[in-house]
C-alpha cells in the first residue's frame, strides 16, 4: 500500500497552511545562477527568510541553462525558506518528472509549480530539442494522481511514501484568446491544482475583469489566486516588457511614471536615476498589492523581483504585510 | 503532400566530394509539386553543377533523370541498367526516395539533394506551410480540425500557453496560434464545451519513437508464390 498524509492537508507546506488559514499569502521568486554557485541561492534566500510564505525556485527560466531548481530548492530549504520548486514541460518527459518528483519530495521540497516552459528559441540553446510529452494540464493531473491516488502516470501504484505536493500552476490572464482563459483555469482545477499565480499584472483593469469571470464561474472558490507583481526597475524594463515580452501587457502609465521619476536628474548621475526608478518602482509595486488585495477572490500576491530580490523585503513591508503570519 | 527544399549547392557540391560521374535523380511527385525536385529542378541543378565543377577546375560529367515516383520499387527499378555509368546518383526526392533508392540499388550511393522538411500545403503560390506530423493517433476530430501536434509551437492538447497575442504565436509573429484557430472554430459551431474537458497524456507510441512504423495490410498482400 502507499502512504498517504493524515493530517488533513494536502502537502502540509507552509504555503499551504497560510492559505487555508485565510491569510494574503506573499510568495517571491528565486532565480538559480548560470553557475554551480551554491552561494547565489544563499545570499538571495537569505533576502527573502521571513519574508515571504515560500519562494518559487525557476526552472531553466527563459530556457536558459541555470543550475537545476530541486538541487536550489534544497539550499533555499537550508537557509530557511521553503521553496516552490518549478517544472517545466520543456525539458522532461513523463519518465523524468515523475522520478525527480520523488527526488523532490525526498530532498524536503513540499510546493510544486507545473509549467508549459518558455520556447526553447528564446534561450540561449536554440537548437535544442524540445519535449513537450505533456502539457502543464496533464502534467498538473500527474502529479495529482502521485498524490491523491498513488499512482504513476501509467496507473503502477506507488508503493511506499507518496510525493504530496501541494500543486501549483500559472495564469497569464492577458494572453489570448481571453475568452479562453477563465476555462483554461477551469481545466487546470479540474486537472487538480490548488493554487495559481499569475503572469505580473501591469494592467490592473483587465486583471478584474478577469478576476470577475473567475468569481461569476466561482473558481475562487476552488484554487488559490495569487497575483503577480513584478516591480519595475527602470523605464528600459517597463518599455522592454511592453513592447517586447510575449504575452505581456504593460499599461502606458506604468511607462510614464518611470519615467517622470527621472525628471530632472541628468543622465551622468547613473546611481541617482537607478536610486530614483528602484523608489519608484517599488512604490508602484505597493501601490498594485494594496489595489489587488481588494479585487474578490485573490487570496495573495507573487513577487517577481527578477534579479532584484533586495526589493521584495521593501515592498512586503511597505504594503503592511510584515510579520508573516506563523500556523502550526 | 511531402514538402521539401533544395540544399544549397555548396553543401552539395561538398557532398558530392570527388565523385566525377554524377546522375541528378529527380522525382515526378510531391517534390514537383513544391518546385524542389521536379524534372525541371533536375536539370538546373544538373546544369548548375556542370558550370560550378567547370569553374573549379574539375568538372563532372552530370547527367539528370526524372522517375515518376521514386518512393516505388516499379518506378526506380528501369534505372538499374544506367547506375553502372555514375559514381553517385544525387536524388532530388524526398528522404524516402533518397533510402528507396540506396535500398534498391545497394551497388550505388544515393545522396539526398533537398532537405526534406514537412507534411503540409501550398498557403499561396510560393508559400508552403507543414499541417501534419503523422504522429499516427490523429487529434483532428477533438479540435476542429487544426492540428495542435503540427501547428502549436509546444503541441500542447489542451488548450493555448500563455504567449498567445493577438491571434499569434509567442515564437513567431508569422506562425498563427493554432489555439487561437481551434477556439475561434469552437465558438463557429457553438461547442466550446468539447475544449473544456481535459485532454489525457497523448500516446506517442504510434508516433516517431521506436523504429520505423510498419502497416500491414493482409486484404491486401498477394498470396505467396508457391
Amino acid at each position: 500500500m502507499s502512504e498517504a498524509r493524515t493530517d488533513g492537508y494536502k502537502s502540509g507546506s507552509n504555503l499551504e497552511k497560510i492559505l487555508r488559514a485565510g491569510y494574503f499569502a506573499v510568495t517571491a521568486e528565486i532565480g538559480p545562477p548560470q553557475s554551480a554557485d551554491p552561494e547565489v541561492i544563499r545570499r538571495k534566500a537569505r533576502l527573502l527568510k521571513g519574508v515571504v510564505d515560500a519562494a518559487n525556485i525557476t526552472d531553466n527560466q527563459a530556457a536558459i541553462v541555470r543550475m537545476s531548481s530541486i538541487a536550489s530548492a534544497v539550499l533555499a530549504l537550508q537557509e530557511g525558506v521553503e521553496p516552490v520548486v518549478q517544472m517545466t514541460c520543456r525539458d522532461r518527459n513523463r519518465l523524468a518528472m515523475q522520478s525527480d518528483l520523488l527526488g523532490a519530495y525526498a530532498l524536503g521540497a513540499r510546493n510544486l509549480l507545473c509549467l508549459t516552459g518558455d520556447h526553447q528559441s528564446f534561450g540561449n540553446h536554440p537548437t535544442a530539442k524540445n519535449v513537450h510529452d505533456l502539457d502543464s494540464i496533464q502534467f498538473i493531473r500527474m502529479v495529482r494522481d502521485m498524490r491523491d491516488e498513488g499512482r504513476f502516470q501509467c496507473g503502477d501504484e506507488i508503493k511506499g511514501l507518496r510525493p504530496a505536493f501541494f500543486i501549483g500552476a500559472a495564469e497569464n490572464p492577458f494572453a489570448d484568446p481571453f475568452d479562453f482563459r477563465p476555462y483554461r483555469l477551469a481545466k487546470k482545477i479540474a486537472a487538480g491544482v490548488d493554487f495559481i499565480q499569475t503572469q505580473i499584472i501591469l494592467d490592473i483593469p483587465r486583471f478584474r475583469e478577469f478576476m470577475k469571470r473567475v468569481v461569476d464561474m466561482g473558481l475562487h472558490e476552488k484554487v488559490y489566486i495569487l497575483a503577480g507583481i513584478g516591480p519595475l526597475k527602470s523605464a528600459g524594463a517597463a518599455r522592454y516588457m511592453r513592447d517586447k515580452v510575449p504575452g505581456m501587457r504593460v499599461r502606458d502609465e506604468y511607462v510614464e511614471r518611470m519615467e517622470a521619476a527621472v525628471a530632472g536628474i541628468p543622465k551622468e548621475d547613473k546611481k541617482g536615476r537607478k536610486e530614483a526608478w528602484e523608489r519608484e518602482g517599488i512604490r508602484i509595486a505597493i501601490e498594485q498589492i494594496q489595489e489587488i488585495r481588494e479585487i474578490p477572490g485573490v487570496a495573495g500576491v507573487h513577487i517577481m523581483a527578477i534579479e532584484w530580490e533586495e526589493a521584495v523585503r521593501p515592498i512586503v513591508e511597505g504594503a503592511g504585510l510584515l510579520p508573516r503570519p506563523v500556523v502550526e | 503532400m511531402i514538402v521539401g527544399e533544395q540544399k544549397p549547392l555548396e553543401e552539395i557540391m561538398n557532398l558530392l566530394g570527388d565523385a566525377r560521374r554524377v546522375l541528378v535523380a529527380g522525382c515526378g511527385t510531391c517534390v514537383t509539386v513544391c518546385f524542389a525536385g521536379g524534372e525541371k529542378e533536375a536539370a538546373i541543378l544538373a546544369s548548375a553543377l556542370r558550370m560550378k565543377s567547370k569553374l573549379e577546375g574539375r568538372p563532372m560529367e552530370v547527367d539528370e533523370v526524372t522517375v515518376q515516383r521514386q518512393c516505388e520499387w516499379e518506378y526506380i527499378d528501369p534505372l538499374a541498367d544506367r547506375l553502372k555509368d555514375y559514381d553517385v546518383v544525387l536524388s532530388l526526392a524526398c528522404g524516402i526516395g533518397v533510402q528507396a533508392m540506396n535500398e534498391r540499388f545497394p551497388d550505388t550511393i544515393t545522396l539526398p539533394g533537398l532537405n526534406t522538411t514537412f507534411l503540409g500545403l501550398p498557403e499561396e503560390h510560393g508559400v508552403w506551410e507543414e499541417r501534419c506530423q503523422a504522429c499516427g493517433d490523429c487529434i483532428l476530430g477533438l479540435t476542429f480540425g487544426i492540428c495542435p501536434i503540427a501547428r502549436c509551437s509546444k503541441q500542447l492538447l489542451n488548450g493555448p500557453c500563455g504567449g498567445s497575442r493577438n491571434g499569434v504565436c509567442e515564437v513567431n509573429p508569422d506562425i498563427p496560434c493554432a489555439w487561437q484557430l481551434i477556439w475561434e472554430r469552437a465558438i463557429r459551431f457553438g461547442q466550446i464545451e468539447r475544449l473544456l474537458e481535459v485532454q489525457p497524456p497523448k500516446n506517442w507510441s504510434h508516433s516517431r519513437d521506436g523504429g520505423p512504423r510498419k502497416i500491414v495490410r493482409e486484404d491486401l498482400r498477394l498470396p505467396e508464390s508457391e
